[in-house]
This record gives structure tokens, sequence and C-alpha cells, in this order.
């Protein structure tokens, strides 16, 4: 049956259970002695309090897994039906409606509460992060640990851009501009950042794509430690203390048209023949070389790709969290981005979103287990990684118009 | 005269204190299919990594159409028209049939970085475009069906043809077969020289082969080189090779000549 649902009939659904949370779920969760709305299903309640633990599947089932089962249900047909004639539009078109409405059902879940709100912008920035270490650790099967550095230039690169024309402080005088003005440069800034997330790649990527081998894990995890300890050592940005203050530009629909932006330009590049290469690269590079393939310059290209696209969630993270210090950006950084990769799915789009996801709402879910989190994570990584190798969604390619395509009863049935 | 398509003029070629390839010369005109046979390690496969730009000759010169072209990168003497088969299959592992013969037309790519990142109109028109030509190689080689298959999955004959259609889509002039029936049964053996045959019919190529098959050898190549040691020491048609007694002495074997 639900290989007859579209994506679309999956989201009327959620839609649904969001909104029933909305307007019921603070009486329900009350009536059934949880005082408020369990903010990520309920983990943290569970795990402080096990008597609850029926009361909050009891929640679950009610506010999520009934009304999404029963309106997906329902909705088949009609969602089959707009789907159809959304197809016929361009795929943009069609896109941006399916965005639009699952941009909808997330500010609906995160308007509950602020903490949520939080969560999901930095799910989102794990996204970016994850998709973009897969473009260099999966895609093109080379092992890069500088990840945390460019994120690092990003936001650093960002953040004093921003501070220093929108905000009275320290670091460079008064404001020259009007906080008006902020999110209009704002993008501006995390492109910066970007770009010289990519400049430091460069660094990283001319001596060490002249020969195979280990030779970028090392030099890459090199330059993790010299961002870091630049930072430290920087008076400017305030070394250690790190810095505060940045302007709050990274709202929810900042954060999640950044997040669609990226997704969407990976996918194109690791869908085309040029990003194809990578994997040719990957699997064989005397035979990518003997079928016209420039090599090398294909290995720069996504390296320096992937670090644009770190240097810009470096950015966004600086101004969710509104302070960055070089702490943020060190080695447990680096293990977090990489166990989001390989849980996920080498060479996967959708692998990288699931691993992002499920490991950022787990750490946020494991919280009440302070210093056990990071035996059960880990176990989880290693059970993976013995029946998955690959990871749980690994060597998917994401094609966005059989995503989105209606689906009509087989021939068969009719 | 007119000017031969590849030549390879006092080439040599030096692994440490190891000389591999000994002063080696070739002239291979367009339609012409020379054989190269020899014991191993005689340095066959050797003068095809010298001649692609894997290797940079010690010693000697390269030209394609007149233009040298040793001490070029691999992929530019790749895009450039010699295109090569491997004796060990150099296939992409997760890729699929189809993805491994657009991979071939990656140098006439016009798109760029922008049309990649961005999917742009343009991009599309030139990926249908080349998934098309793609397509129709498919066909002619006779492994359409499999176009979605990853390779890993397939027959060791398929995956031969496989690489024969991937180094037939860089569009060479010449093309290099490093024992293109190693490994076949006599059904897929027959099956593989059709094809050598009629791509060669077809496109017009200069083909060299390297071939331990004497059968195959002696039927396809108009003219044959032996090699030992890394040296030349026999070159002549079918016939005069058969009955030189140093190629009978190094390779061949004395049963044979009997």
């Amino acid at each position: 049956m639900t290989s007859r649902v579209p994506l679309l009939g999956w989201f009327f659904g959620a839609m649904a259970a969001v909104a029933l949370e909305r307007l019921a779920g603070t009486p329900l969760a009350q009536v059934l002695g949880l005082q408020k709305i369990p903010v990520l299903f309920g983990f943290s309640v569970m795990l402080k309090n096990p008597v609850l633990i029926p009361n909050v599947i009891l929640y679950m089932l009610i506010i999520y897994a009934v009304p999404t089962a029963v309106v997906t249900r329902l909705s088949i047909s009609p969602a089959n039906g707009i789907a159809a004639s959304l197809y016929r539009f361009p795929l943009v078109v069609t896109a941006t409606v399916h965005l639009a409405l699952l941009y909808a059902i997330l500010h609906v879940w995160a308007g509950v509460s602020d903490y949520r709100v939080l969560v999901l912008r930095l799910t989102l920035i794990a996204i970016m992060l994850t998709l973009s270490l897969n473009v260099v650790n999966g895609y093109m099967g080379e092992f890069s640990c500088s990840h945390p550095g460019f994120m690092a230039l990003g936001a650093y690169c960002a953040s004093v851009l921003t501070i220093g024309l929108f905000v009275n402080a320290k670091l460079l005088g008064t404001a020259s501009l009007p906080p008006a003005l902020g999110p209009f440069l704002f993008p501006a800034a995390l492109v910066l950042g970007g770009v010289v997330a990519s400049i430091g790649a460069l660094l990283v990527a001319v001596p060490s794509f002249r020969t195979r081998g280990d030779y970028l894990a090392i030099i890459s995890l090199a330059f993790l430690f010299i961002v870091k300890s630049l930072i430290e050592n920087l008076e400017f940005v305030r070394g250690p203390r790190g810095l505060s203050g940045q302007p709050d530009l990274a709202d929810l629909p900042t954060v999640f048209l950044w997040t669609v932006l990226c997704v969407w330009s990976v996918n194109n590049f690791v869908r085309s023949t040029v990003g194809k290469a990578l994997n040719a690269v990957r699997d064989n590079e005397m035979a990518a070389d003997a079928m016209t393939v420039d090599t090398r310059r294909t290995k720069m290209v996504a390296f320096l790709f992937a670090a644009f696209w770190a240097g810009v969630a470096g950015g966004l993270f600086a101004h969710v969290m509104r302070y960055v210090n070089p702490g943020n950006f060190g080695i447990q950084n680096l293990a977090e981005v990489l166990a989001m990769v390989y849980f996920g799915g080498l060479n996967s789009v959708y692998g990288s979103i699931v691993g992002a996801v499920s490991i950022s709402l787990l750490g946020e879910a494991l919280r009440p287990l302070e210093i056990f989190k990071w035996i059960v994570i880990p176990l989880l990584l290693i059970l993976v990684m013995i029946f998955r190798p690959t990871g749980l969604i690994a060597f998917r390619d994401l094609d966005v118009r059989n995503l989105l395509q209606p689906k009509r009863k087989q021939d068969g049935e009719a | 005269m007119t000017l031969p398509l590849l030549q390879v003029r006092n080439m040599s070629h030096d692994f440490g204190g190891l000389r591999a390839v000994r002063d080696y010369n070739l002239e291979i005109g367009s339609g012409q299919i020379r054989g190269l046979i020899g014991p191993n390690g005689a340095g066959k496969t050797t003068i095809f990594n010298l001649i692609t730009g894997i290797y940079k000759p010690s010693e000697g010169e390269i030209f394609l159409d007149g233009r040298k072209i040793d001490g070029l990168p691999p992929n530019r003497i790749a895009s450039g028209g010699v295109g090569r088969t491997f004796q060990n299959l150099l296939l992409w592992r997760h890729m699929t049939v189809l993805e491994h013969v657009k991979m071939a037309h990656y140098s006439k790519i016009r798109y760029g970085l922008f049309g990649a990142f961005f999917g742009t109109p343009a991009r599309h028109r030139e990926e249908a475009g080349i998934e098309e030509k793609a397509v129709r190689l498919l066909d002619r080689m006779g492994i359409r069906h499999l176009a979605d298959q990853v390779v890993l999955n397939l027959p060791y004959g398929a995956q031969r043809r496989v690489e024969m259609a991937r180094a037939l889509a860089t569009e060479p002039r010449v093309l290099l077969l490093d024992e293109p029936t190693a490994g076949m049964n006599p059904e897929e053996l027959v099956q593989i020289m059709e094809i050598i045959r009629r791509v060669h019919g077809e496109f017009g190529l200069a083909i060299l082969l390297i071939e331990h098959r004497m059968k195959v050898v002696m039927e396809l190549c108009d003219t044959i080189q032996t090699l030992d040691f890394g040296a030349v020491i026999a070159e002549g048609t079918p016939g005069e090779i058969q009955n030189n007694p140093r190629v009978i002495d190094a390779y061949l074997g004395q049963e044979r000549a009997d």
C-alpha cells in the first residue's frame, strides 16, 4: 500500500500530526501526566522517568502515528491527483511547492518550543556539513579530516563581517550599517565565509592531491589544528575566549533555505558526468585518466566545493549559536561529522540526510544519559559498520523527478 | 608519403636499472591492425603505458598525427585520440554500464562547473546528447540491455565489452587493446573477434593489439611485432612471424614449428 503514496501524501499526513500537536498537544500531555509536550519525541522524559514510558508511547500514537497514518491513507487519491497536476509544471515549480510544504511542517512542529527550533536549525546545519564531507569521503573516496577547520574559517569570517557592520562591539567599533540591512547582507557574509574556507582548502589540496594515499588525511588533520591554534592566538577575534554577539540573522527559514541550496547544488553536481568523474577517480584513477578525465582538476574542484559548503555551514552555525570559540571546531566536532557520514551512508545524498538527522537527534534525545551517550552512539555506529559496512543508505542516487512523481496504481491492479 | 597516425621513435624505458623497453619503433596508419606478441614480461604492456602517458619514456619520442605527445598527462593523450583497454579490466565497480560510457565523453563536456552545480538547461541538453550517443554505442556493442547494471554484477565477457565500449566512446583514432580475449571461453572469443573486426571496419581505427592467443593474432593482424626482453626481435606478416626461427625460439616454442 505504501508504494502508492506519493511524497505529497506523506506531507499531508505529517502536516495533520504537527497541526494536531499544536492544537491539542498541551492538554493531552497534561492528561497523560507529562506536564508539557515532550519536545523530542519523549526520549528525555522516558530516560529520566521510566514510569512514564507507556504515557509517552500513548502520546506518540495519538499525536503522531495515528493521524499521520489516517490522513496519509485518506489522502492517497487526492494527493496523487495534486501531485499529477503539479508534475505537469516545470520541475522547479513542483519542487518549490513540496519544499514549501516541508518547511510549513517543520515550522509548525518547531513552533512548540524554542528548544525545537534550535535543534532543528542545528540539524539542518549538520545536513550541510555531512553532505559536503560525503562529497570528499564518499563520492571521491579520499579521507579528509579538515571539515571543522573549514567550518571555523567560515564561522569567523562571517561573524567578523556581521559583528563589524551591524553591532556596536569592541571588535570593530560602532555599527557602520543599520541592522535592517542585515538580512540582505547576510548571504554575502556566508558566501565570503565559504570562499575563505575554499581558499583554505586550496592550501590542503595542492600538496595532497599530487599522489594518492593517506596524504590527504594527514595534511587535512594538520590543517584542522593549524586553523584552531591560529584562532586561539588571534587576539583580534578574542582568541580562546571566543566571539559573541553575532546578530540574530540565522532564523529557521534562512537556515532551511541554505540547506536546500546546499543539497540541491551537491545533488546536481554528483549526478552530472563531471561529478560522476569523482566516482571514476575513486574506483580506478588510472582508468579515469585513460578515459580523458582530468583527475587532478576533478579532485581539486570537489574538495574546494565541499569546503565552500562547510564554510557556509560554519557561518550559519555561528549565527545560530551567536557565540563561537575555537573549541567548537576540534576533534570532537570532526568525530561527529564523520560519524554522520559513515552512519548514513557513503556516496548518497539520502544517506547524508538520514545520518545527519539521526545522529543529531539521537545526540539531543540521549542527553539525559550524560556521559553514557558516548557509549550508546558509538555502539550504534559499530553495529551499522558490521551489518552495513558502507552505511545505512549508501550508493543511492537522489532523483528529484522520481521522488516527486505521483504514484499510480500498477497496471496489473487496474 | 602520408604521415603515419601514430609514430614511436627510438623509445626506451628504464625501471631503475632494468631496461624494460629498448629502442622501440612503431608506425601505424589509419585502418591498420598491428599485433604485439611476446612472452610474459617482454614489455608489451609497458609500451602501452608509455604511449598512453602513464609512464614517461626515458628516451625517444611519440607522435600522434605529427604532434608530439610524450610528456603530456594521460588524460590529454586520451582526449587527443588514443583509446585503450586494460589487461586486468580496470572498470569502476560502483558505476553502471551506461555511466561508464558517458564518462568517456568527459573531455568534450562544455557546460562547465556552473552547469554542474546549478543544473542549467544547457547542461541537461548536453547530458541528454551524451546519453543518446552512449546508448547507441551500447546498442552496437550488443550490451544495451545491461545499461543500468552495475558492472560488478556482470559476467566476465560482458565486462570486457563494457571496457571496449568505454574505450570507443572516447572516440579514439588509435585503439590499444591489451589482451582483449584474456579469460574468455571459445564462444565469447569468437564474439569479441567479431566486435574488433566490426569496430575496425566501422570506425576506421588504427588498432594495436596485445594478445597471447595465436589464432586471434594471426586472423586479425596485418603485421605483427614480436617482443623479447623489451626489444623487437621480429616484425612482419603473420606468415613470416610464424616461420621466423627467433620467434619460435623465444615465444612460440619448437613444437609449433613442427
